[in-house]
């Protein structure tokens, strides 16, 4: 079946079953390989793009559901001035290690600054608690969310 | 015992590690070649077949560690695989240093599979144990060192000058006295037509601008952006998915199965049995899964379908009451405990648990015409994964390329001596008759209940206290699997019934107790099971440390004065201790419902103090803070070595409070991170990491926070509770 969305700016079509999750058609359909699969149901946050301005969990979100609708990735937060902050600021602080749910870190981050320019650590906690990183990079991950506000406050 | 089978698995055809020869004298290792595209090029020599692909074709390829372009661009081939250790980061500054850099123009590339690049620690080319940094420094320094020195050489005779005169700095050759300069780029085609300085000068150390600092990660970009690619990222033209039903049961057979349903799924291409169970090749992933989830397969799940670990652990611990293999005895523990009355006997249970790195699992192999195979994948031990593939393809290793990618996560588990997942893909290729790459891909559920586990243990243990309170008898049997077992590794690492990776951390005990004994019981269970970030140490700095602070309690004295103690023919292992207890302020009053407590030990030749701050909220430990002190020697990048300090203490805090994988019925009961739970932010305790300055051997970075951090919080609940922590997880506390 053939779907219609627009990701990172661009309008795409794509030939895909409609109960195909989101994530595998912006990997396998579209190559935007920066969104990740970690669990397939919406556990572990690796996979987080935005739609229409939200944070949604690509991996349960079937691509019917993002028809017509703005998707942004991994590969377009630089395109805003809160995702500018967010990239800068995880390079900043080297949050990353392994570095696998870090593209899923950031675009949560985005989000809450979106909603939230000046998170404290609970805020961050509570926006941040649905995305696991195995490498154990929490501490840098407040931090650099701290800094990014920080950037956007200028 | 229940009668339990030994070990199999699709791959228990594993071939014997070879004892690969590689000289690294400095004449085979700087032998330098002439170049095709305007380089230099240092390294040791390696099959022609074998050429690393990941190196442009403008490079000149049969030798490297270290290539220099014509644009002034240094990559540095790296064999050690970067999981989230930072060692990338590290080999680079290392090799840009000697070299004299401009570390912006440093590139960092993985190395393929080949003998050239073998970790001297294993003789083999694989990554973990801790070993990356401190078993490549002196061969990085002089590859770089002596791609200086050609470089050197070479401008020297260019100008007509003595190249003692000449500095290498910033990525440029100077002559001070004529004036004269030029770029690495520009002296690369000459440098290579030097001659390998037999013995380069290496540098001082105040001749090292990077090593010793905190650089940037040069990782950091690519993965924040997300262009990095890691192996489930990787793709070839045409390129198929496939997924694998595997067993339900340790050790199970596919008896007999109904693929129609599956291959009439959309985009289905083959649907086919392969050694592990049953295999379903698709266009897309989701075609893929859809596919398998509507595959019948009655399976024969054999002894393993009886497996319980609760029954296990009952059979543990009856074990545990008997005499055991010697690992280690000293005095004679066994006549102390018997008189001694101020004595004390416990044990501490710890679970199977899962790596669960966040990228799951995967491997993609192309078969060739020539029986050979091009495989993509993100491997801890491409020298084994060689061996392993060139046997189930049946052909000489030479047939055999595999890329590396970045790795998602290890942890051990992309360290399988069997090449478990990478031959799984193999035989998904051979036996899908298709002429595509396949990429096999596990799923988090695969992942979660595909085995290779770090070891159920069970730790019984037995002390004794003098007059004074100070400990003088000391016992520890440690009932489980070895992870080695059945592995060509098993004749190097089990020795009279012990295996030496599950007694590290125990039969190593550094306190000066006149009566101490190690002892072992191993179990054979079809469970495959293997290293876990820090290995035995993962169960016997909990065991040890933990039953340090029961004794203490037991004599009435202070656990850290008792340490300090026993400690005192270990130095390292003191001014750890020390340092750690004042910046946390160790003997201050706490806080009403804060307890503290605190751990000293040493693995792969690190050595690590932590006191962690603990609260109880609503029966569930809250760590609030760990302080940590670490002296590994001297430090490449201080920032990297806190940052796996950091990141050590939060995945062993995940083991602390949630990790367990039980079985019943012969079935893993967990299957994702609902039900195998990781420690997430709201989790995540305040980290203080105090690096000690040392000039002592250099030690491993990537496992050593994690052996002690479950005592600490223990030893922590002890003091606040004057509960012992019996097993991990950590269960309610009423």
């Amino acid at each position: 079946m053939s779907l219609k969305l627009t990701v990172n700016g661009e309008a795409r079509e794509v030939d895909a079953d409609p109960g195909t999750p989101l994530l595998w058609v912006l990997r396998e359909d579209l190559g935007l390989t920066g969104t990740k699969f970690g669990c397939g149901r919406a556990a572990c946050g690796a996979c987080t793009v935005h739609l229409d301005g939200q944070a949604i969990r690509s991996c349960a979100y079937p691509v019917r559901q993002a028809a017509g609708r703005q998707v942004t990735t991994i590969e377009g937060l630089a395109e805003s001035k809160v995702g500018q902050a967010v990239e800068q600021a995880w390079i900043e602080l080297d949050v990353v290690q392994c570095g696998y749910c870090q593209p899923g870190q950031c675009m949560a981050a985005a989000y809450l600054l979106g909603q939230q320019p000046n998170p404290d650590d609970q805020d961050i906690d509570i926006a941040m608690r649905g995305n696991l990183c195995r490498c154990g990079t929490y501490s840098r991950i407040r931090a650099a969310i701290h800094r990014a506000a920080e950037i956007l406050r200028g | 015992m229940a009668p339990i089978p030994q070990l199999t698995s699709p791959d228990a055809a594993t071939p014997a590690v070879p004892e690969i020869r590689l000289e690294l004298s400095r004449r085979s290792l700087l032998r330098a070649v002439g170049l095709a595209g305007g380089g230099l090029l240092l390294g040791v020599r390696w099959p022609a077949q074998a050429q690393p692909t990941t190196v442009s074709a403008a490079a000149f390829a049969p030798n490297a560690f270290l290539r220099i372009g014509a644009d002034d661009v240094v990559t540095v081939i790296c064999k050690h695989d970067e999981m989230g250790q930072g060692v990338f980061t590290s080999i680079a500054q290392v090799v840009a240093d000697e070299l004299g850099a401009d570390f912006a123009k440093v590139r960092v590339l993985p190395a393929p599979a080949n003998h050239a690049y073998a970790n001297p620690a294993f003789k083999m080319q694989g990554t973990g144990g801790s070993t990356s940094t401190y078993t490549s420094y002196q061969q990085m320094r002089q590859a770089g060192a002596a791609a200086r020195e050609m470089l050197i050489a070479a401008a020297a005779s260019r100008w007509q000058v003595d190249a003692a005169g000449c500095t290498a700095e910033e990525g440029v050759i100077r002559h001070a006295a004529s004036g004269q300069n030029a770029s690495f780029g520009e002296l690369a085609l000459a440098a290579a037509k030097e001659s390998v300085p037999a013995e380069p000068r290496l540098k001082s150390k105040s001749e090292h601008p990077l090593i010793g600092k905190p650089v940037k990660r040069v990782d950091s970009p690519a993965k924040v952006k997300g262009e990095a690619i890691f192996s489930i990222d990787a793709q070839k033209p045409g390129m198929l998915i496939a997924l694998v039903a595997r067993s339900p049961h340790f050790g199970g057979k596919v008896q007999s199965f109904d693929g129609r349903r599956a291959r009439a799924t959309a985009g289905v291409k083959a649907v086919v049995e392969v050694p592990s169970g049953v295999a379903v090749v698709a266009e897309r992933f989701w075609q893929a899964r859809q596919a398998r989830a509507a595959l019948e397969i009655q399976w024969d799940g054999g002894d393993g379908a009886k497996l319980d670990t609760a029954e296990m652990r009952r059979q543990y611990a009856e074990l545990a009451t008997k005499k055991g293999s010697v690992a280690r005895k000293d005095g004679d523990p066994d006549a102390e405990l018997a008189k001694n009355p101020r004595r004390l006997s416990t044990s501490y249970d710890v679970p199977f648990l899962a790596h669960a790195p966040m990228e799951p699992l995967s491997c993609m192999v192309e078969l060739r015409a020539d029986g050979g195979a091009d495989i993509v994948t993100g491997s801890q031990f491409l020298g084994p994964d060689t061996l392993a593939a060139a046997w189930a393809l049946k052909v000489l290793p030479d047939k055999i390329s595999i890329e590396n990618t970045f790795l998602g996560g290890g942890f051990g588990r992309r360290a399988t001596p069997g090449a478990d997942f990478l031959v799984e893909a193999i035989h998904v290729a051979k036996a899908s008759g298709l002429k595509a790459p396949i990429k096999t891909i596990w799923t988090r559920e695969d992942d979660i209940r595909g085995g290779y586990y770090r070891p159920m243990w069970h730790n019984a243990l037995a002390g004794a206290v003098d007059a004074k309170g100070h400990i003088v008898a000391w016992r520890h049997r440690l009932v489980g699997q070895s992870i080695v077992a059945g592995t060509p590794f098993e004749l190097v690492m089990v020795r009279d019934g012990v295996d030496q990776t599950a007694v590290e951390g125990s039969a190593s005990l550094p306190y000066d107790i006149p009566n101490v004994g190690v002892e072992m019981h191993l179990v054979k269970s079809p469970i495959t099971t293997l290293w876990w970030r820090s290995v035995g140490h993962s169960n016997n700095g909990y065991a040890t440390e933990h039953f340090f602070d029961e004794l203490c309690r037991l004599g009435g004295v202070d656990p850290f004065e008792e340490r300090r103690r026993l400690l005192h023919k270990h130095p390292r292992h003191l001014r750890v201790l020390e340092l750690a207890a004042a910046k946390a302020g160790w003997g201050e009053a706490l806080p009403a419902g804060l307890g503290r407590g605190l751990t000293v030990h040493e693995s792969f030749k690190s050595f690590v103090a932590q006191v962690a701050d603990v609260r109880l909220v609503d029966g569930r430990p809250r760590v609030e803070r760990v302080v940590c002190a670490v002296d590994c020697g001297p430090v490449i990048n201080p920032d990297i070595v806190r940052a796996q300090i950091e990141g050590g203490i939060n995945f062993a805090l995940s083991a602390v409070l949630h990790g367990e994988i039980t079985l019943e019925d012969g079935r893993v009961q967990q299957s994702n991170f609902h039900d195998y739970p990781l420690l997430r932010i709201d989790e995540a305790p305040r980290i203080e990491v105090h690096i000690v300055d040392s000039t002592d051997e250099m030690g491993g970075i990537g496992e050593v926070a994690v052996p002690p951090l479950a005592a600490a919080v223990a030893n922590a609940l002890l003091a606040l509770t004057g509960k012992p922590v019996r097993r991990l997880p950590i269960q309610e506390i009423q």
